[in-house]
């Protein structure tokens, strides 16, 4: 047995924290066990002696599970790096606000941040636990029994070969087989930890995680009344769930649009969405929470989609259970750009999400029979009629949604080689554009129909105006901003169109609803200002994505000679980038661009100064991209840069830059050469292969070039090839250099020294500094603001809703 | 028959052929070899890039031309063109995954997903691979 003793490490709070893991899950055993006990308790008395057994189960699991938190903080905020959570997701040079988002790097971390927001809603639902009804013990039995779960995951306990979850307070040198780890002294050798992911060090990633696992946690209460429903045949919880649900929507919604206002601010696919796997896996549980929220709405009004509604509010947590598994097995790799990386749990993953399925579905089934709904038929100019078929539709794009995502699952069962398909954005857009109009449309008239019947006469003379302002407004949205997206033919120009209208549509007639029918009052708003933010972020998607436009457009700086048969390209020829020089002010559309300097701060991150000067006016604003330069790994990963207007945004990313820092005071050196000889440089030799007269046939009459084939060899044998040449337009010669970077050189053809001999000067300059140039991208972004504010009205919106619902159940 | 069940039915239907059509958008993941046959078909490749033939790229020309060699695991060997910058680290990235079409002796590709260590740098098993060097 190994019985070094080792050097400088704390062995304490990992063991500590060890023991705090094992603790939360079994006090969460307990817990579950007692709530159950509680729950089916024949009398008041065994009922109040389990719910007190319970009640101390789960204060100490929730205590627990805190402590466990501020430990795994201790060790990542006192670069403990003998542990190897802070030695493979911190470093020390990192600032305090990241050190947090270390904690949600891994998967431990973030495992252990969900189940932290369980405890906190287990604690608000226990504190005043009669006012949820009489199947609050079944709830906390469900969501006790999820904390079990949750709690494996972290235990990293080995039950003969299987590993049972990862700790997250697991020794560097129990973990890796590098033979210094053997030593006493190893770490004075492990100074620092490999520090965490560059792409993560934005304050976005310091709040989305926990506002996701936020959303996360509580769609586990919505489901847990469902369960517990389901056990007793008893459908009087949705008052109770409904409060719970609507705040679960809106925050899930909230923490899904920080992860792509993360995107836009600091990933460089230019964008805020792209249908990664990961987005989609997110988005789906909470279009089918929202498809809930409205049967439920029905069901309480009148008494119908209660099937519908078990099966929405149970989905969208068993969707959440799905969406850890897909991000969190590894099964994404290939599709997706940010999945977590595989930790070798994909078997307890697996059974984390089969053990609620199967159950759920089984006891739906089994239940069937007792969910009865009143036979009569909806009339279809009712509100739950149109409800329901918003929801449905809600349902369905989700599993359009979620079906497309789950390809690599597909692929793993069956052995396929699917692969996303070309334009996998498209593939999304042109189903959802159509979903987008259904709900705008469904958003817009939804509230305007009365339960159980509408009046054609009442329902005209209140829509009549509303649809007046749309008609307007989105006649001046397309007269002044238009949408400019041809590149998918007219049939989805066409469809993006009427998406507008009916997201304007949305927009103005719950505005309408609110104001003239409610008479703005506040109480009462909650369904109008959340479909007004709903629909704000449909405009605001369709209006800033179909008019982004490229202003890097590259124009300039590609020699005919060099024209790589680009228009013979079947990908497309995006030249979306262009080139600055340093202090060369440089044409891009509107804007003339100086890259005028660059700094770097302390922390391994380069800002570029870029000047944008508007060609119309004198109006000029200056824009910091950064890079940061990669921990552990030469390279750097790009931080995009936004001038925001509040009409658009001008956003830019720095693609590849060169640092040549040192002056420039080589010169060219001349050489005499003729063809087949060769001529050495500092690092290898130059052959002169041939020499071309007029080779491009495309040249303009009167032109005359020549143009020497060369190719350079390295040491190293790696060859390049290099065209110099002189092209003589009319009585000018020009002289057109080439340059093989990777060998820092520049050749010239000079002048033909003997023409019988067939004798040349060439020009040869090696030059460690070629100028200082950085590869740019710009996009305009028109109207992203309506998103960003959509996102924060429908989000109090929700808020409003659970809020009035909270008082209603207090008031009852 | 219920309204209703007409609706989702109709919406049900919906769902499938839009799936269905969906099928008809996928590609395939191939070999260098195997996407050589299909030549002018969009495909993905999985492959490293093949270090003994140098990346060109030079910004001064065209930022948006990068030629470089890759190598799939069969040991297909083909010329890649990609109109764009050359992605940050690609060079030490482990894995690629393209998505374009072979046309002719190269493959144009139009988009590069790259599979960096560092995104892997917690795979334990990445990681007990890693050599350490001591310095003292």
């Amino acid at each position: 047995m190994n019985t070094t003793t080792f050097i400088g490490e704390h062995l304490l709070p990992g063991q500590i924290g060890y023991f705090l893991a094992i603790l939360s899950f079994v006090a969460a055993l307990l817990a579950t066990f007692s709530f159950a006990k509680a729950f089916y308790s024949q009398t008041i008395e065994s009922e109040i002696q389990w719910n007190k057994l319970a009640k101390t189960a789960f204060v100490i699991e929730a205590v627990s599970i805190v402590s466990c938190f501020l430990v795994l903080f201790y060790l990542i905020y006192n670069h403990l790096f003998e542990y190897k959570y802070a030695y493979s997701h911190s470093d020390i040079s990192l600032p305090f606000q990241y050190l947090l988002s270390c904690f949600w790097e891994g998967q431990e971390g973030s495992f252990l941040l969900w189940s932290f927001w369980h405890s906190v809603l287990g604690l608000i639902l226990m504190t005043k636990a009669k006012k949820w009804g009489k199947n609050i013990n079944g709830v906390m039995m469900v969501l006790n029994f999820v904390q079990v779960c949750l709690a494996t995951m972290i235990v990293g306990l080995y039950i003969f070969d299987f590993k049972l979850g990862s700790s997250p307070f697991i020794l560097l040198r129990h973990e890796m087989t590098w033979p210094i780890l053997s030593r006493p002294d190893y770490l004075q050798f492990v100074k620092d930890g490999t520090g965490l992911n560059t792409t993560l060090q934005n304050y976005w990633m310091v709040i989305h995680p926990p506002v996701l696992f936020l959303g996360f946690a509580s769609t586990t209460i919505p489901f847990a009344f469902a369960v517990a429903g389901l056990l007793k045949k008893d459908n009087n919880w949705m008052d109770s769930a409904l409060p719970w649900a609507t705040f679960s929507a809106g925050i899930f919604g909230l923490g899904i649009m920080m992860g792509a206002a993360w995107a836009y601010e600091s990933l460089n696919f230019g964008g805020y969405w792209a249908w990664d796997p990961v987005e989609n896996a997110s988005l789906v549980p909470w279009l089918v929470l929202v498809a809930g929220i409205h049967t439920c709405l029905i069901y309480r009004k009148k008494g119908t989609s209660l099937k519908a509604t078990y099966l929405f509010l149970g989905l969208s947590f068993l969707l959440v259970l799905y969406s850890t598994f897909l991000t969190r097995s590894g099964i994404l790799g290939d599709t997706s750009v940010h999945a977590f990386t595989d930790l070798g749990m994909n078997a307890q993953l697996l059974g984390y999400l089969l053990i609620f399925v199967i159950p759920y579905f089984g006891l739906f089934f089994y239940r069937l029979k007792h969910l009865k709904e009143p036979q009569e038929e909806d009339e279809i100019s009712s509100r739950e009629f149109w409800m329901l078929v918003g929801s449905l539709v809600l349902f369905l794009s989700a599993i359009v949604i979620i079906a497309i995502t789950s390809i690599p699952v597909f692929n793993k069962i069956f052995g396929t080689k699917i692969a996303p398909p070309e334009d996998p954005a498209f593939a999304h857009n042109q189903v959802q554009i159509f979903v987008a109009i259904i709900i705008g449309i469904l958003t817009a008239i939804g509230q305007y129909l009365k339960f159980k019947v509408t009046s054609a006469e009442n329902f005209i003379k209140n829509i009549k105006w509303p649809l007046i302002v749309t008609a307007v407004l989105s006649a001046i949205i397309f007269y002044f901003i238009g949408i400019a997206y041809e590149e998918k033919g007219i049939g989805y120009l066409g469809a993006l169109y009427v998406g507008v209208v009916a997201a304007t549509f949305g927009i103005v007639a719950n505005a309408f609803y609110w104001f003239n029918i409610l008479k703005g009052k506040l109480k009462s708003a909650a369904a109008s200002v959340g479909h007004i933010g709903f629909t704000m972020v449909l405009l605001g998607i369709l209006i800033s994505s179909s008019n982004k436009t490229v202003l890097s457009w590259n124009t300039t700086g590609i020699s005919p000679l060099k024209e790589d048969n680009a228009k013979n390209n079947p990908t497309g020829n995006p030249r979306e980038n262009i080139t600055l020089f340093e202090g060369v002010e440089t044409d891009m559309g509107k804007y003339m661009v100086t890259y005028q300097r660059d700094t770097l701060d302390g922390l391994d991150k380069r800002f570029f100064e870029l000047n944008f000067k508007e060609k119309k006016s004198d109006h000029s604003f200056l824009l910091y991209p950064d890079v940061l330069k990669n921990n552990k790994m030469e390279g750097f990963s790009a931080n995009p840069a936004a001038k925001h207007y509040w009409n658009k945004d001008i956003f830019v990313y720095v693609t590849s830059f060169q640092d040549h820092s040192e002056e420039d005071t080589t010169s060219f050196k001349p050489h005499q050469i003729a063809i087949g000889d060769s001529i050495f440089y500092s690092n290898g030799y130059i052959k002169l292969d041939n020499v071309l007269i007029n080779p491009n046939p495309n040249a303009a009459a009167g032109t005359n070039e020549l143009v020497l084939q060369m190719t350079v060899t390295s040491k190293e044998g790696l060859k390049f090839e290099a065209k110099p040449g002189i092209l003589l337009e009319g009585m000018t010669l020009k002289q057109e250099l080439d340059t093989v970077k990777a060998q820092n050189l520049v050749l010239s053809f000079n002048k033909v020294v003997d023409q019988k001999k067939g004798v040349l000067e060439i020009g040869v300059k090696e030059s460690a500094s070629l100028t200082n140039l950085i590869t740019l991208k710009v996009y305009e972004f028109p109207f992203i603001n309506i998103l960003w504010l959509g996102i924060i009205v429908m989000t109090i919106g929700f808020m409003m809703s659970s809020y009035a619902r909270l008082k209603k159940l207090k008031s009852k | 028959m219920k309204k209703m069940h007409v609706v989702l039915l109709v919406l049900i239907a919906i769902s499938i052929v839009v799936l269905i059509s969906y099928t008809g958008d996928l590609s395939s993941y191939e070999t260098v070899a195997s996407a050589k046959q299909k030549e002018g078909k969009f495909v993905n490749l999985i492959v490293k890039m093949d270090k003994s033939i140098a990346v060109d790229y030079d910004p001064v020309k065209d930022p948006n031309l990068l030629k470089f060699h890759v190598q799939d695991s069969l040991g297909g060997k083909i010329a890649v063109v990609y109109h764009n910058t050359m992605p940050t680290d690609m060079e030490k990235s482990e894995r690629l995954v393209l998505k374009g079409k072979v046309q002719g002796d190269v493959f144009e590709c139009s988009s590069i997903v790259m599979k960096c260590p560092s995104k892997y740098k917690d795979n334990p098993n990445a990681m007990k691979d890693q050599p350490v060097t001591i310095s003292n």
